[in-house]
């Protein structure tokens, strides 16, 4: 911009520099000149992807001196198109906090048993070398001594797809074993399996972008406005502009609830009721999709026979939803165009979550909704990166591209490619590992990035095994509750500090940038992976290497490429050029796919499911009173590591505990008082929020504070199928602290 | 075609669709209205005048962002009377708006010839900056009531409806319910009405710090300085 005249006054500069006219007239005018400072102008704008929720907006970061101070959106680029939320916009100054990890920290008291939780100053700075060397050692040394099983390992829906391949290819071809899981075992877990059993596909099966263009959705179990404010704003776009109609289906008063045609207020925990009780109205009132079911579906007449029993009346029994409106609901999404089911942590983390997500299915299926554009199931997914790191081979059972370790063809592929052999068996699970640790078979963590001192359910109990292990590596951008337990601190550059890619919820790969560099001796995490593999295949005398040496991720992405058929069409090149491509591509000439399932289901048919409804594990009784759900906030972030780290903590500062006028009455607490929230695990100290948001006997509390972990009151109930915590019922009693 | 109809831009005869905006057609044909209150994100609702054009036989200048083409409209976007308005729309909003943040304006007042001392005793808008929230800051003397941020809180980008116009007159202003601060809103702060804001009367906290002179860590301790006012230490 050339410098106008009065701008150029404004600033300091002469008005003699003013034209014409003008010129005169100022020296008239008493020129107040508000201004000691000048607008501050951006040394550089970096695309990439916000380090938040799994919508992956892409964001322009405006750096100056090394810091981000503003954070803007590209309006014409898919997923958000301009749109963000409060995270993504002003929660990014986590990047710069003081309390970054700037060099690698060895533990003062290492070896001695049982370990305590420590803060930093129970830790002494080390090089690199040093750090590696040792962690080396000892993971070498539970190698050797007590087999490849014996190390867990945790990859981070936080990190890189790059990352995260590169770290179950250290974790399968060097430590030897398949114990890797991450959190997406706490989170959709369950609607993963509920969708293998019902399609064989565990995706988001619609694009962002067809949602404003739906004619009926079902919000289920999803706090849409505060988990995923961005695709809300979209939801709400198709009510408000296109005349959509919303069904919310949940036990609180949400935001999104305002939005809604049919809000069915469930009991929490009933979920499969209420579904149950729609499938048998579209059943017996006809409203299935004939053709549909006859082309590509399988087990209807078994189904139908199961659910004969489960009418809205019955359902309205058990759940507390008017039977009513379970039909007008029914009728609703069964004879739309196109409808879809969005759901959250709601409906999967329960100990019925696998049937929550079959019953979803269910319906999907009867209706036709789905492999059609706009229809479809689509779990909202939590992380940043959790698809992505799922998809890289974060889990136990599966190698990148969901391919099965255990298959022989597929294990010979990799150990050909990787040149070393593998083992057959399928790992444990995020919370197998945990049992196993307890049981002594497990010796070693490894984590990455990860929190689960902060996220298991029951942590009294995960804190107990942490205690007993013998070597504890965490690499991390914070000191956090997990990291208090470790041997060995690996610092890493954060998301902003990095190059890589991250998978959104609707499997859109996208990329992040290097826009600051990392503090201190921080290093990306893919280079600490490669390092450390390296020197462990030393130490283990291991004659030929997996292969650990890249110049960059994108040469990572495309070792994966070339062995995973979806990602084949994808390079970072490609996604530089069209902002972001949908997997599956297994082309480079291919477009992507925004929607999936058009013209068949990857398990052929459609199965519907028979399902019973079971009551959750632990009800409210005399001595706890009190239902508990936890859940999440708009302004915090899972274990609150980021959030709780940025100005995001001013307006949401301390741990609350959501209480019904009439539960707050009798035990005279009132907004604003400091109770105690005490379980058969534990208690914690929380303040009170006075709401009607949800019913009396119900008591909200979201899960991000470490000084009042939601988790010491949950139980470590699980799902069977899908081993999955229930973290939305508990029983618990409110005591004036 | 039956969709596409003829009109004449500047003498030159143009095809366009039949339910496009001037300000489309124009864009199509590489000669974009200058705008003020319009942006991609938002609705268009001619407010600001300042994308108007010629329409012969018309006897009011027509906004192109709202104004639909028709067959055989004869258009002007550059004759007196279009540039007379545009530069006296910059002169009066320079006069009492506080635009020295607006590169975009500034730009515009350089290309029509404004001249910003044309009203030197008009009253401004000068006011004291809003603080009142951890994320952004409102300066509203920089304010020109474009309206685009009431849109990106309600119905074009957010659902929110925290913000929207209130008073009369000169006295006009974006406002919030009772005039509360923006924590006891509805506000969600997205910041996406921050995005939208032309002349950065809307502007991101750190931002806004920074510009102080306060660095980074300062800017921390602002905040816990913050904190404890508000008695959270």
């Amino acid at each position: 911009m050339a410098l106008s005249p009065y701008f150029a006054c404004k600033m300091g500069g002469r008005p003699s520099e003013a034209r014409g006219r003008g010129a005169e007239r100022l020296n008239r005018k008493k020129v107040v000149v508000r201004r000691k400072f000048t607008m501050i102008k951006s040394q550089k704008s970096v695309r990439s992807t916000c380090p938040y929720c799994g919508v992956g907006c892409q964001i322009d970061l405006q750096i100056k001196d090394e810091k981000i101070f503003r954070v803007d959106a590209p309006f014409g680029v898919a997923p958000n198109f301009g749109r963000l939320c409060t995270k993504g916009r002003f929660g990014t100054d986590y990047v710069h906090h003081p309390s970054r990890l700037k060099n690698p920290l060895i533990r003062k008291d290492i070896g001695t048993k049982p370990r305590k939780a420590i803060g930093m100053d129970g830790f002494r700075e080390a090089t690199w070398d040093e750090a590696l060397d040792l962690a080396a050692e000892k993971i070498a040394e539970i190698v050797q001594k007590n087999g490849g099983d014996a190390m867990g390992t945790f990859c981070s829906a936080k990190a890189t797809n790059e990352d995260n391949y590169i770290f179950q290819k250290f974790v399968r071809g060097v430590i030897g074993t398949n114990n890797v899981d991450h959190c997406a075992r706490l989170c959709h877990a369950a609607s993963v399996a509920g969708l293998q059993i019902a399609i064989g596909s565990s995706a988001m099966s619609n694009s962002i972008a067809e949602m404003k263009d739906l004619d009926v959705f079902i919000v289920v179990g999803s706090n849409t406005s505060e988990t995923h404010p961005v695709i809300s704003t979209f939801l709400r776009e198709a009510v408000v502009k296109n005349g959509a109609k919303l069904i919310v289906v949940d036990p609180r008063e949400i935001e999104m609830t305002q939005f809604a045609t049919s809000w069915l207020r469930q009991k929490p925990g009933t979920d499969v009721v209420v579904f149950q009780a729609m499938a048998q109205v579209i059943i017996e009132e006809k409203l299935y999709d004939e053709a549909f079911i006859r082309e590509r579906v399988e087990g209807f007449d078994n189904y139908a026979a199961s659910i004969q029993e489960s009418t809205p009346e019955w359902a309205e029994e058990i759940s507390g939803t008017p039977a009513d409106e379970i039909r007008a609901a029914a009728r609703l999404y069964a004879k739309a165009e196109k409808a879809a089911i969005y759901w959250g942590m709601g409906i999967s983390q329960s100990v019925h979550g696998t049937d929550n997500a079959l019953s979803l299915a269910n319906l999907a299926l009867l209706s036709g909704n789905l492999g059609k554009e706009g229809t479809g199931l689509n779990p909202l997914r939590g992380q940043n990166n959790v698809q992505g790191c799922s998809d890289s081979g974060g889990l136990p059972a599966v190698f990148p591209g969901y391919q099965s370790v255990t298959d022989p063809e597929i294990k010979a592929k990799f150990e050909l490619d990787w040149g070393v052999p593998l083992n057959p068996e399928a790992g444990l699970t995020t919370m197998e590992m945990v049992d196993a640790a307890e049981k002594g078979a497990i010796t070693g963590y490894y984590v990455m990035g990860e929190n689960p001192m902060m996220s298991e359910p029951d942590l009294r109990h995960a804190r107990h095994v942490m205690e007993e292990l013998d070597f504890v590596l965490v690499q991390d951008i914070f000191m956090n509750e997990t990291g208090e337990y470790a041997d060995i601190i690996l610092p890493a550059s954060s998301f902003a500090e990095k190059d890589g890619t991250f998978t959104n919820s609707d499997r859109r790969v996208q990329l992040i940038r290097e826009a600051v560099p990392a503090p201190g001796n921080a290093r990306d995490d893919w280079k600490i992976i490669s390092d450390l593999a390296q020197r462990v295949e030393k130490k283990l005398g291991r004659e030929k290497s997996a292969g650990f040496v890249f110049d960059s991720p994108s040469a990572i992405w495309d070792e994966m490429a070339r062995l995973t058929p979806e990602f084949q069409g994808i390079t970072h090149a490609r996604i530089v050029k069209e902002d972001g491509v949908h997997w599956p591509c297994p082309t480079p000439d291919h477009p992507g796919t925004p929607f999936l399932f058009a013209d068949t289901f990857p398990s052929g048919k459609g199965k519907l499911t028979p399902l019973n409804y079971r009551p959750s594990q632990e009800l409210p009784d005399d001595e706890y009173p009190l239902l508990l759900s936890t859940g999440r906030v708009l302004y915090h972030w899972h274990g609150g590591t980021m959030t709780r780290r940025s100005k995001l903590d001013d307006i949401y500062p301390d741990p609350t505990v959501e209480v019904h006028p009439k539960d707050a009455r009798p035990l005279n607490i009132h907004a604003g008082n400091w109770i105690k929230v005490r379980s058969r695990r534990g208690e914690i100290r929380v303040k009170v929020l006075i709401t009607k948001r949800s019913r009396p006997g119900m008591v909200f509390i979201p899960m991000h504070f470490a000084e009042a972990a939601a988790n010491e009151l949950t139980l470590d109930a699980r799902d069977p199928q899908a081993k999955i915590p229930d973290y939305k019922v508990a029983a618990v009693i409110l005591e004036k602290a | 075609m039956n969709n596409t109809i003829t009109l004449i831009i500047d003498g030159e005869e143009i095809q366009a669709p039949q339910d496009a905006t001037v300000q489309q057609v124009l864009e199509s044909i590489n000669k974009a209205a200058p705008i003020i209150c319009a942006h991609e994100a938002t609705t268009s609702e001619g407010i600001c005048r300042q994308c108007v054009v010629e329409v012969e036989g018309w006897r009011v200048l027509a906004p192109a962002c709202v104004t639909k083409v028709s067959t055989g409209m004869v258009i002007f976007t550059n004759s007196e009377r279009v540039n007379r308005s545009r530069r006296t729309i910059l002169e009066m909003l320079n006069a009492s708006v506080d635009l020295s943040e607006a590169p975009e304006l500034q730009a515009q007042m350089d290309e029509f010839g404004a001249d910003r001392e044309r009203f030197p005793h008009a009253k401004t808008r000068e006011q004291d900056v809003k603080d009142d929230n951890p994320f952004f800051v409102r300066d509203y003397e920089k304010c020109l009531l474009c309206w685009r941020c009431v849109q990106a809180c309600g119905d074009d980008i957010q659902y929110t409806y925290s913000i929207s116009v209130g008073g009369r007159g000169f006295d006009s202003k974006i406002s919030t319910f009772f005039d509360s601060p923006m924590p006891e809103t509805t506000c969600v702060f997205c910041g996406n009405c921050v995005a939208v804001c032309p002349t950065n009367a809307l502007k991101s906290k750190t931002e806004h710090f920074m510009e102080l002179g306060l660095d980074y860590d300062e800017i921390r301790q602002e905040k816990r300085a913050e904190k404890k006012k508000m008695g959270k230490a």
